[in-house]
């Protein structure tokens, strides 16, 4: 139904706005300025990445990068409208017009990046799909699976990849897919399926809904790249641009050593990395239409990237996620930015 | 007298404009043009927008493989080989499926508690209106939850499966059956149906007008019964019971083999069929109220008992009343198992609505399918309503 709508949506804002957003003066950028709202469309409630606390405020590693955009934008990370989308409905959604961004762990892949008329950002975590299952099968690895049934989410890549990973291995299987993640993991944990599949961190963060999270083991197999990014419409490049240097700024920022804590300090520092990023130094904020300082914004209110990831999905958080392929490229990972200069 | 010259009587050229009929088609023309070009300027828009934004559009994706799997299906899928226009097929006559033996279902059930909520028996008629009044006041998508789980959440899991007799199994992956595998032999026994079916309905012709003529009754249920099962079950024994069974084995995490009616189907029929009987109900038992009291009376006084008294003279006439709203309780029934998307029943919203426009981002031409889908079902139901109405519709001399 969801979808009819946000189809129905699509197809409506398509036809009447006659070049829609892009078409105006200034691009969205200014449009969201002079709105004083940016709209965001997060997931419907995945911990560690997007769901709103006991008091109603959304937090997470992808709501942190729609803060961080409203921080650099207006220096105020709470005016942002949330938007939860499901993975069905979220393409769509972005396409129309009716948020400005989604950042909600959507994979990176050639189609959606060309076909859907889209541009991916970056890469805010790099994931890779795993299954979860009972204890009690006494299953230890994927490849034992053969036979099972296994609860997925529609309108995912993870949907695609359970097909490829079953057929390349020449195992059988039955696949049940839902509309939502709610829907999903309702009908594994009642028993429908022996095997629940997402990306592995979504696994984690929907383990803890369970009713007994001890009971479930998420399988030590990888089977698929997922690099998880932030995603714009085509053909606005500035905002395009806002959207990834505020996630560059953000990993530049950890590299270089700049925290929430320190920031008056790194502020007055001589390094010329620093002065660039903090603004002290040159007119990097201007080029992108915001001001020289939208990095200290930023780091103001949100932090850099390692402290989002460990508020939220790391060891300061539930889900105690290391940091893995997601450390910066000088720890051993693969999270790498651009330099500001 | 010489004629007097028609120009006079005649409005003049000018008065053209005052011609009723020639405004009105006027005005006929300049709404369809209208109309023609705000449908034409939207589609020229989308169209422009969506190459603006780079959105792949047009149907070449109908033959691009699909790459996904789909558990319930009617025609062969798999991920390896098939494309979203298969996955299309798959998703239509799973809708097809579930709307036809719901409307099959809610018919009979709907009957059965229209009738029962006009019964004489205090407690029949009183649980019948209480059947009425909470499943036409409860939202379908929460009762479909409620299914949902009401079948589910009982049920054993696929390594405790409760044994019913005949090597079927029931558990929360659903009821397993053996599948029947037809032998090549089995065509005659089809063949040998469908004779006794044809023999069953000429009978039929030649005893009512047996009846006609003579007034003799004979039992038509009974020799239909005898014909359809006896003739069949004869040809099969004689062709050596061409038919066997591959009956489910228990495996390392389900049963394999045999044949699967899975829970989403069953939640997903169960949800329509009751809710939509509920509204038949009202529709039928609208229409037995429409008929005068006289006509059972007279009935009566002729000496008929409650039964035939429904059978011949009520029913027939509460038809006129009823089908118009039957129809359009039909067509709801079939538009909603588009709820299926709730339950994870592959249905055409599901599947195709579903999974095949979120992996090609087509929103646009999917959801025109699909709607061309839906009111190509609702008309071609509508269309066999309306002739059966036809027929049943009174005759006036």
């Amino acid at each position: 139904m969801n979808t009819f709508l946000a189809a129905a949506l699509a197809g409506a804002a398509m036809a009447v706005s006659v070049g829609g957003a892009q078409a105006q003066t200034g691009g969205l950028l200014a449009t969201i300025k002079s709105k004083g709202v940016l709209t965001c469309g997060v997931g419907p409630g995945l911990a560690g990445f997007g769901i709103p606390d006991q008091a109603g405020n959304w937090t997470g590693l992808d709501v942190d990068l729609c803060r961080a955009l409203s921080a650099a934008i207006f220096n105020d990370p709470t005016k942002i409208k949330f938007i939860p989308l499901s993975s069905k409905d979220r393409f769509t959604a972005l396409q129309s017009g009716e948020v400005d961004l989604l950042s909600r762990t959507t994979t990176w892949t050639m189609s959606r990046d060309t076909s859907l008329g889209l541009n991916f950002a970056g890469v805010n975590y790099y994931d890779g799909q795993g299954f979860m299952v009972r204890k009690k099968l006494g299953v230890d690895s994927a490849i034992k699976l053969a036979g099972a049934s296994i609860c997925t989410e529609q309108g995912t890549t993870t949907e695609l990849n359970v097909a490829d990973y079953f057929r390349s291995n020449k195992l059988k299987y039955e696949v049940v897919a839902f509309a939502s993640s709610v829907e999903t993991i309702a009908a594994y944990e009642s028993g429908r399926c022996d095997a629940y599949t997402t990306d592995s961190s979504g696994l984690y963060a929907q383990r803890l809904k369970l009713a007994v999270p001890a009971d479930h083991i998420v399988l030590p197999d990888i089977i698929s790249k997922e690099p998880l990014g932030p995603v714009v419409r085509h053909g606005d490049d500035n905002w395009f641009d806002v959207v990834k240097w505020t996630h560059n700024a953000m990993l530049n920022a950890e590299e270089l050593g700049v925290t929430k804590a320190n920031l008056d300090e790194m502020l007055k520092s001589e390094n010329p990395e620093i002065k660039r990023l903090l603004g002290t130094e040159g007119k990097f904020g201007e080029a992108i239409g915001l001001t020289n300082d939208w990095a200290v914004r930023i780091i103001k209110h949100v932090g850099n990237y390692g402290e989002s990831f460990e508020r939220n999905v790391g060891m300061a958080s539930q889900l105690k996620i290391a940091r893995g392929l997601n450390a910066l490229w000088t720890k051993g990972g693969l999270q790498y930015a651009a330099p500001i200069r | 007298m010489t004629t007097i010259p028609t120009e006079t009587r005649q409005p003049g050229k000018a008065s053209l404009l005052y011609d009723p009929k020639i405004r009105g088609y006027a005005y006929q023309i300049l709404l369809l043009a209208v109309v023609g070009f705000l449908v034409w300027s939207a589609a020229s828009n989308a169209i422009e927008n969506l190459r603006a934004q780079k959105i792949a559009s047009g149907f070449g994706f109908w033959h691009n493989a699909a790459g996904f799997d789909v558990n319930q299906k009617l025609i062969p899928f798999s991920a390896s080989g098939s494309t979203y226009g298969q996955a299309f097929y798959v998703g239509l006559l799973n809708t097809l499926l579930v709307a036809s033996i719901g409307i099959v279902l809610s018919t009979f059930l709907g009957f059965f508690v229209g009738v029962a909520r006009l019964s004489s028996n205090w407690v029949l008629a009183k649980l019948a209106m209480i059947y009425v009044e909470v499943i036409r006041n409860l939202p379908l998508l929460l009762q479909l939850f409620f299914w949902y789980n009401a079948v589910l959440k009982p049920l054993p899991d696929a390594r405790n499966s409760i044994a019913l007799p005949g090597s079927i199994f029931l558990n929360n992956r659903g009821l397993i059956m053996p599948n029947p595998q037809f032998g090549p032999a089995f065509q005659a026994v089809v063949v040998a149906f469908f004779l006794a079916a044809f023999a069953a309905i000429a009978f039929y012709i030649w005893s009512k007008r047996q009846q006609e003529r003579t007034g003799k009754q004979y039992p038509n249920g009974l020799i239909t019964l005898g014909l359809i099962l006896g003739l069949p079950l004869i040809v099969y024994f004689l062709a050596g019971q061409p038919l066997s069974f591959d009956l489910p084995q228990q495996g390392r995490f389900n049963l394999t083999g045999g044949l699967q009616i899975y829970p989403e189907f069953v939640a997903l029929l169960i949800g329509l069929t009751t809710y939509t009987a509920g509204f038949i109900a009202e529709v039928v038992r609208a229409g037995i109220l429409a008929v005068s009291k006289g006509q059972t009376e007279a009935a009566n006084a002729l000496g008929l008992r409650a039964g035939p008294t429904l059978k011949l003279v009520v029913i027939p006439q509460a038809m006129r009343v009823i089908i118009p709203p039957l129809t359009s309780n039909y067509l709801n029934l079939t538009k909603n198992s588009s709820l299926a998307v709730a339950i994870g029943y592959p249905d055409l919203v599901q599947v195709f609505t579903g999974t095949v426009l979120n992996q090609t981002g087509q929103a646009v031409e999917v959801v025109a399918i699909t709607m061309a889908v839906y009111l190509t079902i609702s008309l071609v139901t509508s269309l066999f309503m309306n002739i059966y109405n036809k027929r049943m519709a009174l005759v006036e001399r």
